[in-house]
């Protein structure tokens, strides 16, 4: 029973320790990926039925497509991708460690036989000077070798970065350390958003899947928004936001916000997202009376009657911040007697003002010169909120993948051995070498090593 | 903007005349056209370099955020990549496969050419420059081993029917081709692992997230999940030669679906539309 439930286990641990299981594993992530690639992820349950019908959705619900990357099969390849590196690296490390720290320093006939690298000089040189000569030169030429002498022969042995064997661990335990930091950051973290009026502040954000707000701990004023577009459009080149961070009702931290520039405070971040407009705007004109030439300012919002003198008014029924290429304009209808019969439908004479040109509707003609002095729009800033307390994590990860997969291709572990022994009244010199990456350019270095020492021990 | 356009399209026809001389050279079998070729090449080299350093001046961003300017700087960073490859190892039929590539990426971004873009502030950002340069260094070090395994088939099926075309007898070893899929793949695979990363990076300082599983992330991590299983095929199960290369191949046709599919098939932050934040 014992020996059958151990070839149970055995069989577990093998299949868990196999590559091919890695391959096949690494394929099927890749395959399964495209999914969510295909079918968009985490949109409401309408958009899904009104593309693929009713019944397609329920099978997408079946099947977790509609948030697949968070699906329990989904997770169990990448648990099984996990396991299968913890296994693997389980398995190999004790090997990789013994052949560091525990080389085969005694080199026999076998090692020789496996190896590409490999050459025996005679010489009549006696055992003693050519033992001697072949420290100085493995030792000025690759590395101070270990000598062991043992039965009346001499056995040399050096290694250079035998540490890049680990290369290859330290990139597959990265992977291990990126999935705990994103764990973390699912168990411990949120993803969040709010939108903040200029000059109002808030202490709670909105997750994005829940409706319950997430309390923050302290406060977010935002002092100012500004937005700036590219020349003759609508399209923003630059929006920030000048935040402050309130804890008792005293300020913290004061930071002005861009998008790639964020804020961060006790672990949240506040990511510049969007904007958008807060109410109507209020807009400043100079207006004068052509007649008379008197000029008075006034406040308007828009599509707001305002009565001027001499009886007539206006109203604004229009506005941009960028109109064509002359930057702010409203469009303004004027109406020559206030108390007048308004017959509904009745249209009146409307003209743009624009901000940039204030003389210019002089030249319209009109009872009333208008020119548009100033205008102030309240705009709300969209701010990412996200708490990721393992964001480090995941960046150490990522530095540990690249240094690990820098180290595991381009840097070789290079072992040479030299056995000087007696042969007849003579002394026979075998020479080897291995490299575990890289063989052609070692091969080129090693032909130039056996050469250079042949004419080292001949003189 | 005009004096870019000029140097895209002398870059263009210094890349077309190359093309000529190459294919004359591996098909006519007239080795002096492909040095001629090689240095023709050089010289698109430095145009192409120069187009891309007045683009930059013009627009004041790093100019890779349309379809044009995109296949500007995949052609530039295919040939690059091949001039390196055959600096090493003098593969003027490397050159016969590289430069037509590079040349049709030319011909469709000057059919996609924009006025003057506006971008997305999230752009503005220096991870931008650095995500681009190794996640195109590393594509066009992906092309380059798919070329050696469309090389490799060819050759193995020509030896197979022992049929020879011109071609056959321009075409290195097996051994070789193999050798450069390895050596593609060592480059290749950091490259892509950090262009990765420095977009994870700079998701996160954009947005505040550096994984959403948007559809080009999705594709990228797909393909270095096709080139890891690749790199484990060949390291430790010993898969060479025709495997290699089919997987090469398969691998490639991610990179190209990746950079260009997913904008046209599929919604995403990485779309040109979205970059230009119309």
């Amino acid at each position: 029973m014992s020996a059958k439930n151990r070839s149970f286990v055995d069989h577990i641990w093998e299949f868990f320790c196999s590559l091919k299981l890695a391959i096949i594993t690494l394929i099927l992530l890749a395959v399964t990926s495209i999914i969510g690639t295909v079918i968009q992820q985490g949109k409401p349950a309408q958009e899904y039925i009104q593309e693929y019908g009713e019944s397609t959705y329920k099978l997408f619900l079946a099947l977790d497509f509609v948030d697949m990357y968070h699906s329990w099969w989904f997770l169990t390849l990448l648990n099984v991708f996990a396991i299968n590196l913890i296994c693997c690296s389980i398995k190999r490390l004790p090997r990789i460690l013994k052949l560091v720290r525990e080389p085969n320093r005694v080199a026999e006939d076998g090692l020789y036989r496996t190896l590409s690298n490999f050459e025996e000089i005679v010489t009549s040189a006696s055992l003693q000077d050519v033992s001697r000569k072949a420290q100085e030169y493995v030792t000025k030429n690759f590395g101070k070798p270990d000598v062991t002498e043992q039965d009346g022969k001499v056995y040399l042995f050096a290694q250079k970065t035998a540490w890049a064997r680990f290369g290859v661990y330290v990139t597959h335990i990265s992977i291990l350390i990126i999935f705990v930091g994103a764990i973390m950051g699912n168990v411990w973290g949120y993803k969040a958003y709010v939108n903040v009026v200029e000059g109002t502040s808030t202490d709670e954000v909105w997750p994005r899947s829940g409706k319950e707000p997430i309390k923050l701990g302290f406060e977010v004023r935002c002092d100012r928004f500004a937005v700036e577009y590219y020349p003759g459009s609508t399209r923003p080149k630059e929006f920030t936001s000048d935040l402050v961070v309130l804890e008792n009702g005293q300020e913290i931290l004061k930071k002005t916000i861009e998008v790639n520039d964020p804020l961060s405070y006790k672990g949240i971040t506040f990511y510049q997202s969007s904007y958008g407009q807060m109410g109507d705007a209020q807009f400043i004109f100079k207006v004068t009376e052509r007649e008379t030439g008197t000029t008075k300012e006034v406040r308007a919002r828009r599509g707001e009657m305002i009565s001027l003198p001499g009886g007539g008014g206006f109203r604004v029924v229009d506005f941009t911040e960028q109109f064509q290429n002359f930057g702010a304009a409203a469009r303004i209808e004027v109406v020559p007697e206030l108390d007048h019969d308004h017959k509904p439908g009745e249209k009146h004479a409307s003209f743009v003002v624009l901000k940039a040109f204030p003389e210019f509707d002089s030249r319209r003609g009109g009872k009333y010169i208008f020119s548009l002095q100033d205008f102030k729009q309240k705009y709300y800033t969209g701010l990412q909120v996200a708490k990721d307390p393992g964001v480090w994590v995941v960046w150490l990860g990522c530095f540990l993948m690249v240094v690990g997969s820098m180290s595991a291709f381009f840097l070789s572990h290079r072992r040479v051995w030299l056995t000087i022994q007696p042969v007849d009244d003579k002394t026979g010199i075998k020479v080897g070498a291995s490299a575990h990456r890289n063989q052609p350019a070692f091969e080129i270095y090693f032909d130039e090593f056996k050469k250079n020492l042949k004419t080292e021990l001949s003189e | 903007m005009s004096t870019n356009i000029l140097l895209y399209k002398i870059t263009l026809l210094l890349y077309f005349a190359s093309t000529v001389l190459y294919l004359i050279d591996v098909i006519g079998r007239r080795t002096e056209t492909g040095k001629i070729g090689r240095w023709i090449l050089v010289g698109g080299l430095v145009t192409h370099c120069a187009t891309v350093a007045t683009r930059y001046v013009a627009t004041g961003h790093t100019p890779v955020v349309n379809l044009h300017e995109s296949l500007s700087f995949f052609a530039l960073a295919i040939v690059a990549i091949f001039l390196i490859f055959d600096f090493r190892y003098r593969l003027t039929i490397l050159g016969a496969f590289s430069c037509p590539l590079a040349l049709i990426m030319m011909i469709i971004g000057a059919a996609a050419t924009t006025p003057s873009p506006t971008i997305n502030p999230a752009l503005e950002s220096w991870w931008f420059p650095v995500h681009v340069l190794l996640a195109f260094t590393g594509d066009a070090v992906f092309a380059v081993a798919a070329i050696a395994g469309v090389m490799y088939l060819m050759q193995e099926r020509m030896l197979k029917s022992k049929r020879f075309s011109a071609l056959y007898y321009r075409m290195p070893s097996l051994d070789i081709l193999d050798s450069i899929n390895y050596k593609c793949l060592t480059f290749g695979f950091p490259l892509m692992t950090m262009g990765i990363i420095s977009g994870a990076i700079w998701a996160h300082s954009a947005w505040g997230g550096y994984w959403r599983w948007d559809p080009k992330e999705t594709w990228a991590l797909i393909t270095w999940f096709i080139y890891a299983a690749l790199l484990h095929a060949r390291l430790s199960v010993g898969w060479r030669g025709r495997r290699a290369a089919i997987l090469a191949i398969v691998g490639f046709l991610c990179v190209l679906f990746t950079f260009l599919g997913v904008n046209f098939l599929l919604s995403d932050l990485h779309s040109f539309r979205t970059m230009q934040g119309g």
